[in-house]
């Protein structure tokens, strides 16, 4: 205790060597962690010449937007127009990611907030669901989507995402901190269970909000990859798609990919930044109790 | 009879009360059982039959399980290799999850928030870990074997990506720096969260260093977040796949990261043979849930 007298502002059981170490362990995680990301972020702004040196070295020297303007060209020339690509993509995160706070939102205010039957039964399916990948149920979702003629539509990748079980249960999480003493005060008002829902839940749960935009976004901004057993036609393929086919152009192309790995990680890497203290606040609830 | 007449008639009264509380779940409850629950089902269902999607499935009873675990000899690869990747993916990114949650809450809040930030952008930043592949390339302007070949510790370059004997373990690297996910920052939610008047108490009542106060006070009162990592780290480590098959092909040199997920991906993908993938869906459903239960059960007696 007298330790914590002297150095104020200091936790309680601190040690100085406890300190460094711990600043070491975590410089050595944080390269492992780091280092590729840097890699991205250099290479994005290499001249041709430094991408091919060797050996290779991480660090860029005559940084250069010759990449990106690269990038710009294999755009404007490819055969779908570039900004359908983007509309697309813009489409299916916005659409997808709205309908999927709003709907699970819905879902999760009366199994917070209300007893009514079933309601154990059905929460107790959703957390059994986080317990299983979405790879085991592929196959018949893929029949299920096309017996619903949902094949080459935006709704094939857009209405599974609404269902999202992940956003549902940390909404539910964080709604059940919410004051009773709120709820019954606007009922006694005479307030409709929706009008509360809607005016009064709602508006308090920004932070958990946040978190679901955050996590739908980031599943649905890549979601070329699991989209293109659903979507066929060139036109409604999304930016991921097309920028991975950049990607998959090979060599000559080394410069235009460097920038495209830039700019997909940056999209959610800066949404995250800008959410962060909200998602690690709805984290919070985000426990298990038994 | 009469009781159970009772209490059917009350439960009627209780939904009509309700009524609003069924207007309010329907829309989430109608897509999660089309896309969830149903697909579970028929996923159960078709894994007892021989379908492939010309011909209408035909029931084979037990036929597929069969196959699967006497015949498939490359299933039991699969097998091996994912219970292999999630014994050590899922316990060291869970610990790591936390071990790291724990260090960095130490932190001044804004290096805080610059190291999470660090921390958490790899599980976010979708297929940046093809960069991966730059940096274990086979040939000598391979990152990794420019470095050591530079400082003669090797000769000559080695092939990381191709070689049986380092894929498995370079897979399982790239798999624990996307680890640090979901469960990482309710670690780091966790972890503020917990009353600062314990540690105070708990120093007047002599816990003498940080790791005292981690055992008694800190992992006692994070169990519930504890529990939800638990879940989101042992699911995610028996669906490795697509680290897999993006950095050592698919499918790989001797099988050597074929795991249950490629499986089946090969046979519900490629080959068609939906009634054989679903008894490989259903087998791997079946793995991911008991651990989650088992693991469920041991984490409720932490700090009891």
């Amino acid at each position: 205790m007298a330790k914590a007298k002297i150095i104020k502002g200091r936790k309680v059981n601190r040690s100085f060597a406890g300190d460094l170490g711990l600043f070491i362990f975590l410089s050595i995680i944080g390269i492992y962690m780091a280092l590729p990301l840097v890699f991205v972020i250099n290479n994005a702004f290499k001249p041709l010449d430094e991408i091919f040196i060797f050996p290779p070295r991480i660090f860029v020297r005559n940084p250069t937007l010759s990449n990106f303007s690269q990038l710009f060209n294999l755009m404007s020339n490819s055969w779908v127009p570039f900004s359908r690509y983007i509309f697309n993509t813009v489409f299916i995160t916005f659409v997808g990611t709205a309908g999927h706070v709003i709907i699970a939102s819905m879902a999760a205010y009366p199994l917070a907030k209300k007893n009514f039957p079933g309601k154990k039964l059905l929460f107790s399916m959703v957390v059994l669901s986080l317990m299983f990948s979405p790879q085991v149920t592929a196959i018949p979702n893929y029949m299920i989507i096309s017996k619903l003629k949902l094949i080459d539509t935006y709704w094939a990748i857009i209405i599974p995402a609404i269902g999202s079980t992940l956003g549902l249960y940390l909404m539910k999480q964080s709604m059940e901190t919410f004051p009773d003493a709120i709820l019954e005060a606007a009922q006694i008002d005479g307030a409709s269970e929706y009008r509360i829902f809607w005016s009064i839940v709602m508006p308090n749960m920004k932070p958990a909000w946040l978190t679901l935009i955050i996590f739908s976004f980031q599943s649905l901004w890549s979601s070329g990859s699991s989209g293109k057993n659903y979507i066929y036609s060139e036109q409604l393929k999304t930016l991921d798609y097309a920028l991975s086919q950049v990607l998959a152009g090979g060599i000559a192309r080394t410069g235009a990919t460097a920038a495209v790995s830039l700019l997909m990680i940056s999209v959610p890497i800066i949404i995250f930044i800008i959410t962060q203290s909200n998602v690690i606040e709805t984290m919070t609830t985000s426990g298990m109790k038994e | 009879m009469v009781s159970m007449k009772k209490k059917v008639n009350y439960t009627l009264n209780e939904v009509k009360k309700n009524k609003h509380c069924y207007v309010l779940i329907a829309p989430y409850f109608i897509i999660f059982f089309i896309f969830t629950a149903l697909p579970v089902i028929t996923s159960l269902l078709m894994s007892f039959t021989y379908f492939n999607m010309l011909e209408p499935p035909r029931w084979i009873g037990w036929d597929n399980y069969a196959r699967l675990f006497v015949k498939d000899d490359v299933f039991l690869i699969a097998v091996k290799n994912t219970f292999l990747f999630a014994a050590i993916t899922g316990p060291l990114s869970y610990i790591a999850c936390f071990i790291l949650g724990w260090l960095i809450n130490e932190l001044p809040p804004k290096i805080r928030s610059f190291i999470t930030l660090v921390f958490y952008a790899p599980s976010i930043s979708g297929s940046a870990f093809v960069i991966w592949k730059f940096l274990f390339s086979g040939d000598a302007h391979g990152y990794i074997n420019a470095f050591l070949m530079k400082n003669g510790i090797i000769a000559e370059p080695i092939q990381w990506l191709t070689d049986p004997k380092y894929m498995l373990a370079i897979v399982i690297i790239v798999q624990l720096w996307l680890s640090l996910g979901t469960s990482f920052l309710a670690f780091i939610a966790g972890l503020q969260n917990v009353d600062k008047t314990l540690y105070e108490a708990g120093a007047v009542d002599g816990i003498k260093n940080r790791w005292q106060e981690l055992w008694f006070i800190t992992l006692p009162s994070m169990r519930p977040q504890l529990m939800f990592g638990a879940v989101m780290q042992i699911t995610a480590s028996f669906a490795v796949a697509d680290v897999a098959t993006n950095l050592v092909g698919f499918p790989s040199t001797k099988y050597a990261a074929h795991t249950i997920v490629t499986h089946l991906m090969d046979y519900g993908s490629i080959r068609f043979e939906m009634g054989y993938a679903c008894a490989i869906a259903t087998v791997l459903f079946t793995i991911m849930l008991l651990s989650n239960l088992v693991v469920q059960k041991l984490l409720r007696k932490v700090g009891e």
